[in-house]
């Protein structure tokens, strides 16, 4: 095995324990201590299929911004409760089995993917995912979602303050 | 530059099927059996995070931008998402003084 299956595994590892213990874990603070933690598996598998840009947006976007809202929140509404009942054994049965079923599904549509892409991987020698690739791309041929996205970006803004005002008339 | 091919020759893409489908699995799931609505939220990251992974592992195996740049524009409506929901919630808390999602069941049929 080479040194990059070894970080694959390593990073998968870390990232599908750390999820698991975001839905198991008790206290909500945990969870989002365990979600960093996946956010952290995740970019460091961006850097590993060379998308440099996006790890570091990723970084930035999901444990500098995301997180600290989210960390914000729950203490601020003091939610942080032990004693959180749980739903009924027979919606946790049925649950289980539905999400056993989505991923059999999941897998089995998707992988057949792999009969096209490796003849494709031959291809991939122009350094696609630094900052000056998707900056051409995202500066070009997306240039309209992109001005669009600050459009919803404003809309965000607008809605979340006033959401949160104290009376609502 | 061959770092791509280098790093990933190794790595089948099934793999990265495997690992995002489970992701995407968890977080289903924790949106399911979880009845505190920030965990949810929380489980609704994991999902999208799931596809952004898949996405970006597609778009470095078929060498091909775009993949990447829809994950740059997906990881932007999570930030409104996040920030607009979290206001929501912080409104029903005040309205309900709770956030278990079995309270809030007056749409229920």
């Amino acid at each position: 095995m080479s040194i990059s299956q070894y970080i694959f595994w390593f990073l998968s590892f870390v990232a599908l324990i750390s999820a698991l213990m975001v839905v198991f874990s008790k206290s909500p603070v945990y969870s989002v201590l365990s979600l960093i933690m996946t956010f952290f598996a995740i970019a460091g598998h961006y850097l590993l299929l060379s998308a440099q840009f996006l790890a570091a947006v990723h970084i930035i976007v999901y444990a500098g911004a995301i997180m600290v809202l989210f960390l914000y929140v729950i203490m601020m509404l003091n939610l942080n409760k032990e004693a959180e009942p749980h739903k009924k054994p027979y919606i946790q049965i049925i649950s289980f089995v539905a999400i056993g079923l989505l991923m059999v599904t999941l897998i089995g549509t998707l992988k057949e993917a792999e009969a096209i892409a490796p003849s494709n991987i031959a291809n991939n020698v122009g350094g696609i995912g630094t900052v000056e690739q998707l900056g051409k791309v995202l500066f070009n041929q997306f240039l309209l979602p992109f001005e669009i996205s600050s459009i919803l970006f404003l809309s965000a803004m607008v809605g979340a303050v006033y959401l949160s005002k104290k009376n609502l008339q | 530059m061959q770092d791509v091919q280098v790093l990933i020759s190794g790595i089948p893409l099934n793999n990265y099927i495997y690992i995002c489908a489970a992701l995407f699995g968890i977080g289903a799931l924790g949106v399911m059996i979880r009845r505190n609505a920030i965990v949810l939220f929380m489980c609704i990251e994991l999902m999208l995070n799931a596809v952004n992974l898949l996405l970006v592992a597609f778009s470095s195996y078929l060498g091909d931008n775009s993949g990447q740049v829809f994950v740059f524009f997906i990881m932007a409506v999570a930030a409104a998402e996040v920030a607009v929901g979290l206001a929501i919630l912080i409104m029903v808390y005040r309205n309900a003084q709770t956030s278990d999602t079995e309270v809030l069941n007056q749409l229920k049929w």
